[in-house]
């Protein structure tokens, strides 16, 4: 019987859930980094057993780790004692610098920062990591503030795709209350040269030469923050998901809308109308139903909480336009907790499962493509991000 | 012979155990420290000093000899104590956090 298995980032360490295909009883293994924030780890879809993880604090900066059997046991890759017996460069897992060079780079420009003045590119953390669909020793990173990185020796050493914040439109990308951060990365599967990726807020681009060149595609997205309804570049994007099963289709949660897109982007059109507020962190796609969505509503004008102090995820099975809220198993009253953008995520066994953590450390499951739920675990550090894997 | 008190989370991260002692070559300054530590335990350059700026962290300080040295240049002679082993040069981490 397929397992499925649940990586947990949270503000202070990592954490592992797996269970049978039933999804009823879980194990939970951590805190691995105890101390640290964990802000996404991702298994490679080539090679479960290979997780990667960024783990990063304010102290210390960044740190990749990764594991190559499942989360048992981590490395970081080129650094350790006695763990580089071919060589590997020093502490290369953790260098992230931009390319400034003639030859492959972009100029270091600035951006806006929140002022309005212009700010120079400066490396914070990862926020996501993306293993490739094919080769577990090639994942890509997605930075703060914001760029590309792309590693093809299982993290020990990073390039920059520099084409991306060397696009043009950098002078007018600004930060979020969080930073300016490169969150979402989507590799397409049927095209490898196909990149969508979504940076707060500068708005969503897509690359179709493997990510030397990109084309920012946020044309129908609005924000009352922009007073330019034309604006190329500027929105808070929050979250994109795409089934892989049905490339070029994508949903989007914007800081204020929900869309979807049927032609990779080039248009996207509003169908969040229904839902009890137009912001919210993240939404996925039902791994089996590509027309199934899944939002959390969240009230922004209330400080950033359910709406009603009612925790409910929204779903619509008709690709949005048509919503309903999904309650049972969640708390309906006195609720206050946020679920970020990288937090939830669905897993491949039938019926569908979704998964997603909240800012009170709880983990909520459903092993019936959302009909009920049910915490996992229930006292973690603020989760920050929730990923799922199915095991054979 | 230079004795580094690291902080915790760094001694874990390197694998370092206790207080690390390490072999300069030349002069001893903070820099040349770190760059012997990051030479032995690969896994915490970037941590102390940004790999681009190859600045002190904010949220980190240098102690020698009961005295904070983290606003001299990183290239500057540690005093002889530190430099002879008889005092460690401490790397303290800031405390904030919730």
């Amino acid at each position: 019987m397929s397992k499925a298995r649940v990586l947990v980032g949270t503000r202070k360490g990592a954490f592992i859930l797996t269970a049978d295909g039933k999804r009823k009883t879980w194990d939970v293994s951590g805190p691995f980094f105890n101390g640290w924030e964990i802000f996404h780890m991702k298994g490679s879809p080539a090679d479960p057993n290979r997780i990667y993880a960024s783990q990063t604090n304010s102290w210390f900066g960044q740190v990749i780790q990764r594991s190559s059997d499942g989360g048992k046991t981590w490395e970081a890759p080129g650094g350790g004692v006695g763990k580089s017996p071919q060589g590997w460069p020093m502490g290369e897992s953790n260098r992230f610098v931009y390319d400034a060079s003639a030859e492959t780079g972009k100029p270091l420009t600035t951006h806006q920062w929140y002022d309005g003045t212009q700010h120079p590119w400066e490396f914070k953390r990862v926020w996501h990591l993306e293993p490739s669909p094919n080769d577990p020793e090639t994942v890509y990173a997605g930075v703060e503030d914001a760029a590309l990185f792309r590693s093809t020796d299982g993290a020990h050493s990073w390039q920059e795709l520099a084409g991306l914040r060397g696009h043009g439109t950098g002078p007018k990308w600004q930060p979020g209350a969080g930073g300016m951060c490169l969150h979402t990365i989507i590799l397409d599967p049927s095209d490898a040269n196909r990149i969508y990726i979504a940076i707060s807020a500068a708005g969503a681009f897509r690359s179709d030469d493997g990510g030397k060149t990109w084309k920012p595609i946020n044309r129908g997205l609005h924000s009352d923050y922009l007073p330019d309804k034309n604006a190329e570049v500027g929105f808070c994007v929050h979250h994109i998901a795409m089934n892989p099963a049905r490339p070029g289709h994508l949903f989007m949660q914007l800081h204020g809308g929900v869309l979807r897109t049927d032609d990779a982007g080039d248009l996207w059109k509003e169908v969040g109308t229904g839902l009890p507020s137009d912001f919210g962190f993240p939404i996925d796609v039902n791994s089996h139903e590509p027309e199934t969505i899944y939002v959390i509503p969240i009230d922004q004008n209330a400080g950033r909480i359910p709406p009603e102090g009612k925790l409910r995820v929204y779903r619509s099975r008709t690709g949005g336009g048509d919503w309903e809220p999904l309650t049972k198993g969640l708390p309906q009253e006195h609720c206050y907790v946020n679920v970020l953008r990288d937090a939830m995520a669905v897993d491949r066994l039938e019926p569908c499962g979704i998964y997603f953590g909240t800012t009170g450390g709880q983990i909520y499951a459903s092993a019936d493509a959302g009909n009920s739920w049910e915490a996992i675990v229930r006292d973690l550090p603020s989760v920050l991000s929730v990923e799922a894997q199915t095991l054979p | 012979m230079i004795r580094v008190v690291l902080p915790s989370h760094l001694r874990k991260l390197g694998g370092t155990g206790g207080e690390v002692q390490l072999e300069i070559e030349g002069q001893a300054t903070v820099a040349s420290v770190l760059d012997a530590l990051e030479a032995r335990y690969p896994s915490l350059a970037g941590t102390i000093r940004d790999h681009a700026t190859q600045q002190r962290r904010p949220f980190l300080r240098f102690f020698a000899c009961d005295e904070d040295i983290s606003h001299e240049p990183l290239d500057a002679p540690l005093p002889e104590a530190i430099a002879s082993g008889k005092e460690p040069l401490y790397v303290i981490a800031a405390i904030a956090g919730g």
